[in-house]
């Protein structure tokens, strides 16, 4: 399967070279065409940085890509210039964003903002413009297109609005969509509705999608491979069912099991991983998981766990994952 | 389902409610009318004459039959025209007229005369526009340098700020007033000079209240996402920045147009101001310098306008600044 996307190595560092830091170490993650690749992980270990690095969003300064390569179609987009970058983002690359209601700007409407989208990228006349505005608000199953054309972004349900956002970012048929966690700010059953659009959307038009999130549900819905990510790092990737149903590093276990279970009435606590993720100044040495983790051996505090093949498509960065067993 | 209100019908909503504020706005509108329509209202030529059984309007044409036609004498053009209309106030701004100086308000002149015996409310009428137009140029000047100033510091911050902040800053300590002075001291006072003066000094308020505006939006996620969606540095201060930090700096702007007819006014009245015969409110005023003991009517009449526009445009920028601001609302 040919790669459409390939993160090789990338590493971001925070600050200046006497109190920088690393938020984001040594992580690779390979995009194969009309696919969608999963990253979950705590907030703050790293996922937002990581898919920014990629379009070059990063605020820089603070931030700084500081080693790595990001090769979309042959092309290392840390080497290109931002004007061709900016013909890349929207164009061939996506993204949508966490909160949809505050990235939409308040005072134009919802109509004007995909038309414009679509003018950066196309030679179009109005009339055009107008019919492929509606034509897209169609696609993303906003009823009565028409209308809501000379909406206001206030006059929409946050739903809606996320609908908007990704009638923008698909308004120039991109090969990829970065969606930085396009649920957590909605409803669950608008949830359900916007991942389905996005599965569909990714069958129908066949772009390739990185999905952020912290919900393994919505994740084990639409993921073809997932990557875990712990710290600024990438601790196990693996197919799908794979991941749930043979999971390798303890912190993944962590997280399937702090998963709370319906069936389960008798225990009154939810699971949880203890102590909090630390603070990117401060990582242990080692794995940046070993304060955490039970399995934890001497090994582990003087030596980085690296990704490591434990049987075929699936990868885990732990000393001990022959031992795991579930 | 309603209509869609935008921002500005809301603000504008929320505008009506202060009367003041709306009486002031027409205020303005009725200058703006005055501004544009003075050769009808005063001047020495007609609206419309006919003359050899053709419709002329010299007020407002320079029409190629009439050269030649001396317009001072009003009888005269009655005598050969065969129907005609004069302006309300019969008497040109810049005419001296030697055997009427002086004189206080009477039926012939409204406002009374200068010392050249100049028509007062004409030339009231006719420095309506050199006053509004030197306030709209200059704040639209400092509008201009504002808005590409403060909008590159605030949108690139950094080294750039800095630099651009230092310049702000440089230009608020010095004394604005002697400065303009100064400049006006080694070029000719036209008022194109001043128009260029005035709004190459007062541009450093609307910069600061742009560049933190910038500073605050550039920020926000909708302007990450235009960037994600491949909108260019331009467009994105332009067009989605500006219109959300255009708000306070309309008040300012307001506030600008009148304070920049004031400083023509004080100008004009230390003799730096528009040239004669020029009219303007300031030079006006400046005539009754000498003879304030007993022409009040070259003091009120100049005064009370330059008094009138100036708190009108006060307060539509205070109206609008309460309707911009959520929080003065309903007040």
């Amino acid at each position: 399967m040919e790669n459409i996307l390939e993160i090789k190595n990338l590493s971001v560092s925070i600050g200046d070279k006497q109190n920088g830091f690393e938020v984001v170490s040594d992580v690779s993650i390979s995009v194969p065409k009309g696919k969608v690749i999963g990253i979950v992980g705590e907030s703050g270990c790293g996922k937002t940085i990581t898919a920014l690095s990629v379009i070059k969003l990063l605020p820089d300064p603070p931030a700084k890509i500081t080693s790595g390569e990001i090769i979309f179609k042959n092309r290392n987009l840390l080497e290109l210039s931002d004007e061709q970058l900016r013909l890349i983002r929207g164009n061939e690359i996506s993204m949508i964003f966490q909160e949809p209601v505050s990235s939409l700007n308040p005072v134009f409407t919802i109509g004007e903002q995909i038309g414009e989208t679509i003018r950066t990228h196309n030679k179009i006349n109005r009339k055009e413009e107008r019919d492929r505005v509606i034509e897209l608000l169609k696609l993303v199953d906003i009823p009565d297109p028409e209308r809501r054309y000379s909406n206001y972004p206030h006059e929409m349900s946050g739903g809606m609005c996320q609908r908007v956002m990704i009638a923008m970012a698909l308004c120039c048929n991109p090969d990829l969509l970065i969606a930085d966690e396009p649920t957590t700010a909605l409803d669950v059953t608008v949830e359900a509705g916007i991942i389905e659009l996005i599965n569909n959307l990714r069958n129908e038009i066949g772009m390739s999608v990185i999905l952020i999130t912290h919900d393994f549900g919505i994740i084990s819905e639409i993921a073809d491979e997932i990557y875990v990510m712990y710290a600024g790092r990438i601790v196990e990737n693996a197919k799908n069912e794979l991941l749930f149903n043979n999971p390798k590093h303890p912190y993944t276990i962590g997280l399937l099991n702090s998963i709370p279970d319906l069936n389960d009435i008798k225990n009154k606590y939810l699971k949880m991983i203890p102590g909090n993720i630390p603070s990117p100044q401060n990582y242990p040495k080692g794995c940046r998981f070993n304060d955490r983790c039970e399995m934890m051996i001497d090994k582990c505090k003087r030596s980085v766990p690296l990704l490591e093949k434990v049987e075929n498509e699936h990868e885990s960065a732990c000393f001990r994952s022959g031992e795991i067993n579930l | 389902m309603n209509e869609s209100t935008g921002y500005w019908r809301g603000v504008w909503t929320e505008y009506k409610r202060d009367k003041l504020s709306v009486l002031a706005m027409f205020l303005i509108f009725s200058l703006f009318l005055v501004a544009v329509f003075d050769d009808l209202l005063a001047g020495k030529k007609p609206i419309i004459m006919k003359y050899q059984n053709n419709i002329y309007s010299p007020a407002v044409f320079n029409h190629k039959k009439l050269i030649g036609m001396d317009f001072s004498d009003q009888d005269e053009i009655k005598d050969i025209s065969s129907f005609v209309i004069f302006p309300p106030v019969k008497y040109s701004a810049t005419e001296n007229d030697l055997f009427s100086v002086l004189s206080p308000p009477d039926k012939n002149h409204y406002f009374g005369t200068d010392d050249r015996g100049r028509d007062v409310l004409s030339r009231m009428i006719h420095g309506t526009k050199i006053s509004l137009s030197i306030g709209f140029v200059a704040v639209g000047i400092a509008f201009i340098i504002g808005i590409t100033l403060g909008g590159i510091a605030g949108y690139y911050g950094g080294r750039t700020d800095f630099v651009i902040s230092r310049l702000f800053e440089i230009m608020i300590t010095f004394p604005v007033f002697f400065l303009i002075l100064t400049i006006l001291a080694f070029r000719d006072p036209s008022i194109y000079n001043i128009m260029i003066v005035l709004g190459a000094t007062g541009w450093t308020g609307i910069a600061r209240l742009i560049r933190g505006d910038f500073l605050k939006i550039r920020n926000y996620d909708y302007i990450t996402a235009q960037r994600a969606l491949g909108a260019n540095d331009i467009r994105i201060m332009f067009v989605h920045i500006l219109p959300n930090a255009l708000a306070p700096v309309l008040v300012a702007a307001t506030f600008g147009i009148a304070g920049a007819i004031l400083t023509e006014s004080a100008l004009s009245f230390l003799g730096f101001g528009v040239p004669p015969p020029t009219p303007s409110w300031g030079d006006v005023l400046s005539q009754s310098k000498k003879y304030i003991d007993f022409a009040w009517w070259l003091v009120i009449f100049p005064g009370l306008a330059i008094f009138l526009t100036v708190t009108s445009f006060n307060l539509v920028g205070e109206g609008f600044r309460n309707a911009l601001d959520p929080k003065l609302r309903g007040r």
